[in-house]
Formats: structure tokens, sequence, C-alpha cells
């Protein structure tokens, strides 16, 4: 039954072919079987899975449920759970249990769907490889010596594996979209605010969205219709209405106009990857679409301006991981400089200190006007790029990621050219838009994904065209050999 | 050399609000350590800040209330630095786009003359924890209660010249704050904090010497003599050739002193920048019409109103509009009764100040209530008690009784105004002096005064002196 997509599963629920008890045992055995080698689940909570399930078969039988009850996921490790740690993939958090749920948890168990654990990620969200999880690397379910992609590369590893239906995941850069990419699953990053950050540590505020991976398109709707919506708590979440993501799924794309960034297309590109996304655009052509070469003439900015941005608001983020309230914390500090300076050395990985430094870097006196300020104004082009290309096209395609997933430690200590595993990713993320991931082919195996791109709350177009070609083509139901 | 003081304040007033400004833990003061601390104040992983409407409102009635410019967009900014005491390692405070903008307000001088003070801007933020140094042995406490608590920084143009200048605006924002209810001016409980900035330079000179800041200062005694000894300070040093380091100082009311807070002055870069977790802060016009019909009279209009109207002295208006609750008190004198109001005021300015400064009480402990002082007033102003049987009244009430109308009749002190048993007691002294009268009659006035004493001695100081007076000179003429 892993083999299904989760619609499927939510439907043998509903048909009484299976029991979410069941459902849930039988990822837990996979997961004993397959996690020690992916290292995609930091922790499993089989026991409080178990009662989470029995109790949504109960309300199932009493006729109080909806399409999730009953469906197991994975969280991010970035989603507090309340009395299960929330690590973050960091040292410095190793032993932190939160006194509350995130928002996205409370409402997808709100929804019936229960946690089978804690996903794998790279340190505080900060990495395209997994390679910065402070409790080590995730393997690529396709080919175990690549990487996962990331952040999220615990939660798309899991899903592409099938250890559970579905799992969450948060985008601040491509952290949804890229690893759904290298792994061969769905992933959408929603419209900044459509989903709450209430309870999702922060790395970079105004760019962080948490949003659903799963195989599918169909199942991406589910999720994102129980994550969605304005929540109190969250200043940023937006009052926008949330459409009913299911209902559009089957609209026909005759008349859709899809706008290809020429930037997109270029220099760089792998081969393989520019002729499976073409392939895929054809596909979606036939379907009734027509393609139109547009410009995001900002497009080269992107990368510097996201990586000054990013790195100032973590910078000041995670300055409250000082080793006086929670988490690790110095053996025998000497003073109050030497708690915060042994406690933040030594909690943090790499990454995470050279991205604190960056940032601080960029807002410090003197240096504010020629980084943050500069960054803020291209951020502003960027956005501008995007409404002036959607006069013309409802959204814009392209491949998710310049290369598929790459060999642990290749670019592992190589920070710029791992940064620019986010060429096309981060630019959502800086206007704020709404971008899916589906696969689309193989190249020596490994997944590619295509990248599209809407208007601000137009996550219902996305999953609509995805679902669309999902039907016409079978790239997102392989499984990875050995998983079956 | 003649040197010119240069003083410009930053006040914090504690807004007055049940919750938080970002979280909705409770602001109470002096509860158990970190009891009033939620996930937010706590600043734990994940949990983000959400506006407190209350606080908003509260600025707004401040600029309201001194005309200021009201910012229909402003930005909580995060001022960074790493403190034990700041639980996210930044406060949310406001840079560069504050809630309130330029204004200016107007003061009287303790000499009468009025003074200009311009502000340059008043912003909202929130307040950091406690650190706790003297309860565990070798280690420091922290105590969050505080944290998030929200603060109104309202902060002036260099326009005042002396200390005096500096206390007269400190005792006009502390009365302000307190009469549009925003915040409870508690100065030992740190709810109004002053802080000075000071800086010399010579008389006629154009450019402001250089700053110190001086910090710790919680009565309005210690502001002024903080800053007078800051500027003899920087006086002495500039005479001497020196120069004055900007830095924080430390007023030590002990010692009468102020001191540099820091050994090292560390250069802090606080990497201001606007708080992604919060949209900017957006006020509409309905918001702010709103928040204006809230307004309560305000401490000017107040003043004027009770000398157009109530016919009282501008001086003592003044004085009985200083602070909010004096003027509440006075008009809750007044409530129900019809005497002139100028009574009143003279009663609690006279008896009620008199005793409330010999005996060291504030108005908020007053043994009286309004009500009593009222009829007290009334009774004196009818004729049932004089002048001297009111305040032998006032000291029975001040030592806890309450009932003006029971005293009077249990202590006989009812004053006597029936003509008839005056006249009786007028005749019996008359009759009883033969030689006194006799004196009287041939023109030695003056004893009028001794008849008065024996006929008020007669009814033990109950007789109406007024009518007591006319029926004798009446009497004695023959």
């Amino acid at each position: 039954m892993h083999d299904k997509t989760l619609a499927q599963q939510a439907a043998m629920l509903q048909n009484s072919r299976i029991s979410s008890a069941e459902l849930v045992a039988h990822y837990l055995e996979r997961i004993d079987r397959y996690n020690p080698a992916l290292n995609a689940y930091l922790q499993v909570d089989a026991e409080g899975a178990q009662a989470a399930a029995s109790q949504a078969d109960q309300a199932r039988a009493a006729g109080n449920t909806g399409p999730l009850t009953g469906i197991p996921i994975a969280h991010k490790d970035i989603f507090c759970t309340k009395g299960i740690a929330t690590t973050c993939g960091s040292k410095i958090l190793e032993n932190f249990k939160a006194p509350y749920n995130a928002t996205v948890v409370d409402k997808l168990s709100d929804a019936g769907m229960v946690m089978l654990g804690k996903a794998n990620m790279d340190e505080f969200a900060m990495g395209s490889s997994n390679e910065n999880s402070y409790f080590g690397p995730v393997a690529n379910p396709w080919q175990q010596d690549r990487v996962p992609g990331g952040s999220s590369g615990g939660s798309a590893a899991l899903v592409a594996a099938q250890l559970a239906s579905a799992a969450t995941g948060t985008d601040t850069g491509g952290s949804i979209r890229q690893p759904a990419a290298f792994c061969g699953i769905t992933g959408i990053k929603p419209t900044y605010g459509r989903v709450s950050r209430y309870g999702m540590i922060a790395f970079a505020s105004s760019l962080d969205q948490g949003g659903p991976m799963a195989r599918t398109a169909e199942d991406c709707a589910l999720l994102l219709q129980a994550m969605s919506g304005h929540d109190v708590r969250d200043s940023t979440s937006s009052t926008t209405a949330v459409p009913d993501f299911s209902a559009e799924l089957e609209a026909e794309l005759s008349g859709l106009r899809i706008g290809l960034p020429t930037e997109y297309f270029g220099e760089g590109l792998d081969a393989d990857i520019a002729s499976h996304v073409q392939a895929a655009l054809q596909e979606l052509e036939k379907a009734g679409a027509t393609l139109k070469s547009i410009s995001l003439p900002n497009q080269q900015h992107c990368i510097p301006a996201y990586y000054v941005l990013a790195p100032a608001e973590a910078s000041s983020n995670l300055s409250r991981f000082d080793g006086v309230r929670f988490g690790y914390r110095c053996k025998n500090p000497q003073n109050l400089e030497d708690l915060y300076t042994r406690t933040r050395g030594e909690g943090f990985g790499k990454e995470v200190k050279r991205r604190i430094l960056i940032g601080t870097y960029a807002l410090s006196e003197g240096y504010y006007d020629a980084y943050y300020l500069k960054a803020q104004k291209v951020r502003q082009l960027v956005s501008n790029d995007f409404s002036e290309a959607f006069k013309d096209v409802d959204v814009i395609a392209g491949p998710t990621t310049p290369t598929t997933a790459f060999k642990r430690d290749e670019k592992h200590g190589d920070p710029t050219s791992m940064y620019l595993n986010d060429l096309f990713t981060v630019s959502a993320n800086l206007s704020g838009l709404p971008g899916i991931s589906a696969p689309c082919g193989f190249s020596g195996g490994l997944p590619i994904g295509l990248q599209l791109v809407a208007p601000a709350y137009q996550e219902a177009r996305l999953l609509n065209i995805a679902h669309r070609y999902q039907q016409l083509t079978d790239w997102h139901v392989q499984t990875p050999s050995g998983f079956e | 050399m003649a040197w010119e003081t240069v003083i410009g304040l930053e006040i914090h007033a504690q807004l007055k609000t049940r919750s938080k400004i970002f979280s909705a833990a409770s602001t109470a003061f002096g509860a158990e350590p970190n009891t009033q601390a939620s996930a937010v104040d706590l600043g734990l992983p994940g949990v983000l800040p959400v506006v407190n409407k209350d606080v908003v409102r509260m600025a707004v009635k401040f600029a309201l209330a001194i005309g200021a410019q009201i910012a229909k967009r402003s930005v909580f900014a995060r001022k960074n630095y790493f403190y034990p005491d700041l639980p996210k390692g930044y406060q949310i405070s406001q840079m560069d786009f504050p809630i309130v903008g330029e204004g200016a307000i107007t003061i009287t001088l303790p000499d009468g003359t009025e003074k200009r003070v311009g502000l340059t801007r008043a912003h909202l933020e929130e307040d950091a924890g406690k650190s706790v140094h003297d309860v565990f042995e070798g280690a420091t406490g922290i105590d969050l209660n505080r944290a998030g608590t929200p603060l109104l920084e309202i902060v002036t143009e260099p326009d005042m010249r002396s200390a005096t200048e500096a206390v007269a605006y400190a005792r006009y924002i502390h009365s302000l704050v307190q009469y549009i209810d925003i915040c409870d001016g508690n100065m030992q409980e740190g709810s109004f904090r002053c802080d000075a900035n000071v800086s010399v330079r010579p008389v006629g000179s154009e450019t402001l010497g250089t700053r110190t800041e001086v910090k710790n200062v919680n009565s309005f005694r210690f502001l002024e003599r903080a800053i007078d000894f800051e500027v003899e300070r920087q006086i002495d040093i500039l005479e001497d050739g020196g120069s004055i380091v900007q830095e924080t100082r430390l007023y030590d009311a002990d010692k009468d002193e102020t001191r540099s807070m820091r050994s090292k002055e560390e250069a802090n870069d606080y990497r201001y920048f606007p708080d992604p977790d919060l949209p900017p802060l957006v006020i509409d016009d309905a918001f702010v019409e709103a928040v204006a019909k809230t307004m309560p009279e305000l401490p000017a209009i107040r003043r004027q109103r009770f000398i157009d109207e109530m016919g009282i002295s501008p001086v003592d208006a003044q004085a009985l509009c200083a602070d909010k609750q004096t003027a509440n008190y006075f008009e809750a004198v007044l409530e129900g009764q019809s005497y002139a109001p100028k009574l009143a005021a003279n009663w609690v300015l006279g008896e009620v100040f008199g005793r409330m400064n010999k005996e060291d009480v504030a108005l908020a402990d007053l043994p009286i209530a309004a009500a009593d002082l009222g009829l007290l007033i009334k009774r004196v102003d009818d004729g049932t008690l004089s002048g001297k049987l009111g305040k032998q009244v006032f000291d029975v009430l001040w030592s806890g009784d309450t009932d003006v109308d029971a005293i009077i009749d249990a202590r006989g002190l009812k004053q006597i105004s029936d003509s008839g048993a005056i006249e009786a007691m007028v005749d019996e002294v008359i009759a009883a002096n033969p030689s006194q009268l006799a004196e009287y009659r041939a023109g030695k006035e003056k004893l009028l005064s001794f008849f008065v004493g024996a006929v008020m001695k007669a009814s033990k100081g109950k007789a109406n002196p007024a009518q007591l007076n006319k029926m004798l000179q009446e009497k004695l003429k023959g």
C-alpha cells in the first residue's frame, strides 16, 4: 500500500479496505527497514503514531472524517512539536522540546493526519544537499551516494522512498522544490503568507514558507488545503480567502499561456534537463497551452540578493540561541562572553556560522546601504519583473534545478557552487510567489524537476497544471529500486 | 568663560496595557519571577510577535494630546545586541519610521514664563527583562516578567537650557501621560523613566558640545541633581582643558554623582533593520478618529474650564490641574454640591494639601473621601458649622470617621444660629458686665471683642459668629 498515492490511500481508508492502524504499522515497518541507510527520519514516534492512527480509525467509524483522516505524515524537524524534540538539524537544539505545536502541525493533526516522526534537514534550513545536518547527511533513494537536495532533504527522501504518504517542508530559497526535484516527488511552495509560520523555526522570516511534499499534485492539493489560512499568531499570514485547491485540478489547459524565461534556458543548464523540460512543455502545449518566450531581466541578481537578505535575517533570528534559556550550553562558561562564544561556536555548524557572519556584516553600520538596502531594491526589481511578465502569461515554467542530484561531498565546502542550486528557485521567494516542482523525467537514473511559478495566491493554477501533466505522464509514480 | 547648558530628554513611559506589546502575557508589576513570560517573551524558537492594538491606540492618544504627527505607516525594527535579559538577542523597537513624528509642547516654568520644547519623535518598543544579581550566590538570575512590556519612548530636541527646564518638561509629560491614561507614572517601579542627554557649550556658540546620556534617575529631584552634577562635571573638565567623552553615565543617588556605565565604551552596532515578522503598522483615519473620541479633557483645557466656569483663580486652577488625581478629587468634592467651587478649592489646596504635606500622605491614600469633604464644606457654607468648627470636623474625618452630620451631632458641634438662643446669651452677658457696657457706650468700641468672646464662651464656641456680631453691636448701642 506504500506505493499508492495519498489520494489513493485516502480512498482505500474511505472504503475500509485498509485501516489507518495498518497503514501506520506498514510504514513503521518500512522505516525500520530503510531509514538506517537513508537517515531521512531523525525521530520516529511509533507510539504516538499508533495512538493517533487508532483514534483516526475510531473517528472514521464514527463517520467523523475528512480526506486526510488517518494518513501518515512526517514533519520536517523545523516545525515545533509539543513534547517531541524539535532540533532544526542543529546540535544547539539537540534536546529542545517546544511547549507548543507549530500551526501547521496542529492543522494537519486537526485534519486527522498521523505524525510518524520528524524529518532530517540541513541545519536551520541552510543548505541544498542536507549535508549540513548535525545528525548526518540523508541519502537520495534513487542513488544513495547522491544528495537528496535541501534543506527539506529528509522530507523529500522519505516521500520518494515511500516511508510516509507525505511530508511537510519549508522553502526559503528553494528548500521544498529543489529536493522535490532531486528525489522525483511533487512539492509546492505556497504564496508567502498562505501558510502560517507560527512554530516554524525561522531562518529568513520574509522568505520562509511551509508547504507540502508528496508524490502527486493531487496529494499536495489535499495537504495544502489543510495547511493554509490566516493565523492570528502570525502577523505575516495572509487573510486572503483560501480556495478549494482540489476543485480545479481537472480544469482544461486550453488557453493557458506559459511563459518561458530565456534566462532559465541559457548556459549552464544540463542538456538532459533542458530536453526533458522542453518535452514536458510540449506535452502541456499538446494539452492546449501556448508557450511564450519571456524575459526576467533581473534574474542574474537573484542569488546575490538572496544571499545578502536571507543571512541578514538569519543573523538576527538565530541570536536567541545563546545558551541562556534553552538548548545547548557550553560546559563551564567562565563569564558571559565565554558563554556566548563557546555555546554558539560549539552549537552551530559551519554553514550556519558562515551565514550568521555574512548577515551580520551585511547589516553593519557602513555596509547596510551597500548590501542590505541594495539587496532589498533588487528584490523589488525581481518582483517587478514577475508582475511585468504576468501581464502576458499565466504561469512561468522552467527547470527547478540546473543539475540533477549531485554526489555527496561533491560540493560540500564549496559554498558558492552550492548556492547556485537555488538559481531558478530563489526568485519566487524574493517575490513571495507560489512555485511548484513536479517530476518530468530522468537523467542517468536521477529525477528531473519541472518548475512552475504563478502570480500570488494562484496555487490552484499550479496544482491544476501539474495534475494535468501527471495524468499524461508517469514520472511521478516511479519507485526507486530497492524500495519496492 | 560663561557656559550654556543644553539638554534633551528621552522619556520611557510604560504603557498601561493589560497584556504585553507582542504577547498575551500580563504586564502586572510584582509577580513571581518568570510567571508572566509567555513563549513569545521567552524568545522560544518559532514563535512570533503580534502587535497589541491597545499599544497602538495609546501611542495615537499621546500624539493627539500633544498635536504631534501620527505616522500613517510606521515600521518595527530590530535592535540587535546580546544580553541575558534580552531573550531574542534583539529588541523590537522603531527606528527610521516611528509611530509619532514631530511635535512641540509649551510648558510653564516655575517662574511663570513659558517654554517651548520640540519633540523629535515618540516610538514604540518592548522592554527587556531584568538581570537579578543579588539572589543567587555566584550566578545571575533572569526574570523575564518585564520582557515585552510596552514602552513609548518620547524624545525631545536639545531644547532645554537648565535642569529646572528639564524637570518642568518631565513633570509636564508625567502629568500628561497620566491624564490621558496611558501610563501610571510610577517612577519607583520604573513605569516612567527619564534619560537626559546633557552637554555644555560656551554662551553664544551655535554648535552642540559632546553629550553624555545620564540614566538611572527615578525621581524628579534626582533628575535635577543628576543634570546639575553632570553640567558641573563637564564644565570642570572643559575649563581644565579636557574634552568630554560621549558615553552613558549612571546617576548614583546615594553619592549624588554620575559615573561612567561601561569601563570601556563599546562601539555598539545595533544593526537595526525592519522586523520581517511584523508588517508595517498602518493607521487609518478611522482609527485615529475612534481614538480621538476617547480623549479625556487635557490639563490645559481643564484648567481653563476651572477658571472660566468655576471662578477659580488662575493660580489655584494651575495647582488643582497639576495632576489628574488632584483635579479629579476636587471635582468629586463638588459632585452634587451647589456652593461656590472656590470654597472647595480653598479647602483642597489649604486643609487637604496642608495635611498631606505635613503627614506625607499621597492623594491615593487620602483618608477623607471626596463626598465627605464635599458635605463638610456644605455644612460650613450653610451655616451649620463655623469655619473653625469645620476644621474640627475635618480633623475627625482625617482620623477615619466618615459621617459628617453624625460627627456634628455626636459632638454637639452644631453652630447655634437660633437668634432667640443667641439673644438670650447676649442679654445675659451684657447684664453680667455692666461696667464694660458703660465703657463701650462711652466710646471704647474695642470692647466689642470682649463681648464676642464672652458670648462665644457661653455658647461653647458654637454661636454663629456673624449673627452674634450683628446682634451684639445692636444691643450694645442700646
